[in-house]
């Protein structure tokens, strides 16, 4: 076996020694391209990362359907009709779509993004405020510092309690003063606050400066009867959000009389939209980021394989010499080509370690995701494996030209004296 | 030991083609010690090229050692060098950045012979032409005479068949000269088969048998009375 053969680890170390400052540059493109490899790749992954992070929570499967003006008229209706949605509709679409696996009716106070003035013992936040049922946590998940957050029996007795924001909580509450238990003040109405969330850097649709109560408690408290301003939908993991967006659109169109061409009139959000474009632009981003390095790699080992040609034509007597003495193709063929898999091999690991190095520090200072979606940029031993390997067989490719080259020396020619 | 029966190799320049052999009959016995004569352009080269099988002859028939040389791979061809001919060039030929002791153990490895035995046998060839304490060193840093001896000491560690000494002397000063000839002379009287190729009157009368080419025949084959070397050492 080859792979342990002393003498030609020997013959090889030798040759490549006797030039070092010829070998180290040989050197230099591979360990470039390598670097920027690793680091196109540990980079679209931090950023791979940093995008899960702020999704993180968030049902990916998931669209918003709230109520808005008509654009047709119809059945008798002028245009600009605002659309109310009902508490039952909730139940209609849940019966009629299967597919629906979560639906959370929610309600705000005042009209859309609108913010209430909540009162606590004189200090007074403007928050928006919203009726929600507990399945809303199953669409956008709250990170709950301290309590809890709406339950069940909180809807079925109407109780009067309520999750405020940090945001929320700094502009009522004393710092490191306990709110839970305490009464907050909305519309004259108090509420005893169960629970305080947290921002976690993730889509943030409710903003962080806001109080859910109980739905059939705001239902009650702001004598809202049976209106619901908007609906949080998850559909069953495997079916298109497409398909199950425009079949409640339908159904309704149809119950509240709104033309079949009114696009205005019901407005929506898909949420698995935005996931599926995030995805998408992060694969694109990782296939790139690994297609330029490939072909950077393999620019670096081209480079190798140009410098062995020109050391085979330098060694042309040499070589001569060994056929003489008895050297096969195979054996010259193979000493050469090892020649460049260890320069590859030596030069890619140099510039692995380089990069994980750079990523490392790229890690400690902006690898908390804080501001921007990077998160662990770092390369996975998978990823690893196959560029290096990629590599390797490489070099053992394009070894090969001046591989070939060098047997096609003729003892006869490399000897001829001048 | 040598056998070469109507041997013809001709050379293309261009649009015409250059005859440099024209049938070459040529026997050797083993033992034999034979100088190949010739001015420059007479063959010598290309003989001794086709017995080393470095290069191919059109036609004609060359057995060595009973073994018929034709239709020979590259791979094959190797091989055979490597088992049956040791080969002493002009210009040595040494590998510069190996020692004496590795250039010798060279012809081994590729008979993949072990390390250590390998290092042994080369140390005793190169005790044999009197170079032992020079092992360690690089060809730079011996003198023309030694890096001969060193070569010649790489020809024999395969135990070759035959000797094929090509100019042997061509780079070195008369002295020189005659101590490699008293060394080659040595290994023949140990009976080693070995050819010389020279051209110089002196060096051929060295050696017991003198072959005169001339334009691609051999016009003289002749025994001689063989002149010893040591006496000019």
């Amino acid at each position: 076996m080859w792979l342990f053969d002393r003498d030609l680890w020997i013959e090889v170390f030798h040759t490549l020694g006797k030039n070092m400052f010829r070998t180290f540059l040989t050197m230099l493109g591979v360990i470039f391209a390598m670097v920027i490899l690793v680091l196109l790749l540990g980079s679209s992954n931090g950023m791979s990362n940093g995008f899960d992070k702020i999704f993180a929570g968030t049902a990916s499967n998931s669209l918003f359907v709230w109520g808005q003006s008509t654009s047709e008229p119809y059945k008798g209706f002028e245009r600009g009709r605002r659309i109310r949605y009902k508490i039952e509709d909730a139940e209609i679409l849940k019966r009629e779509i299967p597919e629906i696996e979560v639906l959370a009716p929610r309600i705000e106070l005042g009209g859309h993004r609108d913010v209430v003035t909540v009162y606590r013992n004189g200090q007074t936040s403007g928050s928006s405020v919203y009726g929600d049922y507990p399945e809303i946590d199953n669409i956008t998940k709250k990170k709950l510092v301290e309590g809890r957050f709406l339950n069940q029996t909180d809807i079925d007795d109407s109780k009067k309690v309520c999750v405020i924001g940090e945001e929320t909580y700094k502009l009522l509450f004393e710092k490191g003063e306990d709110a839970i238990g305490q009464d907050i003040r909305i519309n004259g109405v108090f509420f005893s606050v169960v629970g305080i969330y947290k921002p976690n850097n993730n889509i943030n649709i409710d903003g962080e400066n806001a109080v859910f109560i109980p739905f059939t408690t705001f239902q009650k408290a702001f004598n809202t009867g049976d209106r619901m301003g908007w609906m949080a939908i998850a559909v069953e993991p495997n079916t298109k959000v497409t398909i199950v967006e425009s079949r409640i659109k339908d159904i309704l169109k149809n119950k509240y009389d709104i033309h079949p061409d009114d696009e205005r009139a019901i407005g929506s959000f898909d949420m698995s939209e935005i996931f599926n474009n995030i995805s998408a632009f992060t694969t694109v981003l990782k296939g790139f980021s690994f297609f330029v390095g490939i072909f950077t790699l393999l620019a670096g080992v081209i480079a190798i394989s140009n410098i062995l040609l020109i050391t085979v034509k330098e060694r042309t007597k040499e070589i001569g010499v060994r056929r003489a003495l008895g050297a096969t193709p195979r054996v010259v063929r193979r000493q050469i080509v090892v020649e460049a898999i260890v320069l590859t091999a030596f030069a890619g690991l140099i510039g692995f370690a380089i990069s994980v190095g750079i990523l490392a520090f790229l890690d400690s200072m902006w690898g908390s995701g804080e501001d921007f979606p990077f998160v662990k940029p770092m390369v996975s031993v998978p990823q690893f494996t196959v560029s290096f390997f990629l590599m390797v067989s490489l070099s053992l490719l394009i070894g090969m030209i001046p591989a070939n080259r060098a047997v096609k020396v003729r003892p006869i020619e490399a000897l001829r004296e001048e | 030991m040598i056998e070469i029966k109507d041997l013809h190799k001709s050379y293309r320049m261009g649009s015409n083609s250059l005859h440099v052999l024209k049938g070459i009959n040529f026997t050797a016995e083993e033992g034999e010690l034979v100088a190949i004569m010739g001015s420059s352009g007479s063959g010598k080269s290309t003989l001794l090229n086709i017995l080393g099988m470095l290069d191919l002859a059109d036609s004609g028939e060359y057995t060595l050692d009973n073994v018929p040389i034709k239709d020979l791979s590259e791979t094959k061809a190797a091989q055979y060098r490597n088992k049956f001919l040791g080969f002493i060039f002009q210009s040595f030929n040494l590998i510069n950045y190996k020692s004496a002791l590795e250039n010798v153990a060279l012809p081994l490895y590729y008979q993949k012979v072990g390390r250590k035995e390998r290092q042994e046998k080369a140390l005793n060839y190169l005790e044999r032409v009197g170079l032992k304490e020079w092992a360690t060193h690089l060809p730079s840093e011996l003198s023309g005479g030694q890096k001969q001896r060193v070569a010649i000491a790489r020809a024999m560690a395969a135990e070759p068949k035959v000797l094929l000494a090509d100019e042997p002397t061509g780079a070195l000063d008369s002295k020189t000269s005659y101590e490699v000839m008293d060394l080659i002379q040595k290994i023949n009287d140990e009976g080693n088969t070995i050819l010389v190729v020279t051209h110089e009157e002196d060096i051929a009368h060295m050696c017991k048998r003198i072959v005169h080419l001339k334009d691609g025949v051999i016009v003289e084959d002749k025994k001689i009375e063989q002149v010893r070397a040591q006496q000019y050492v």
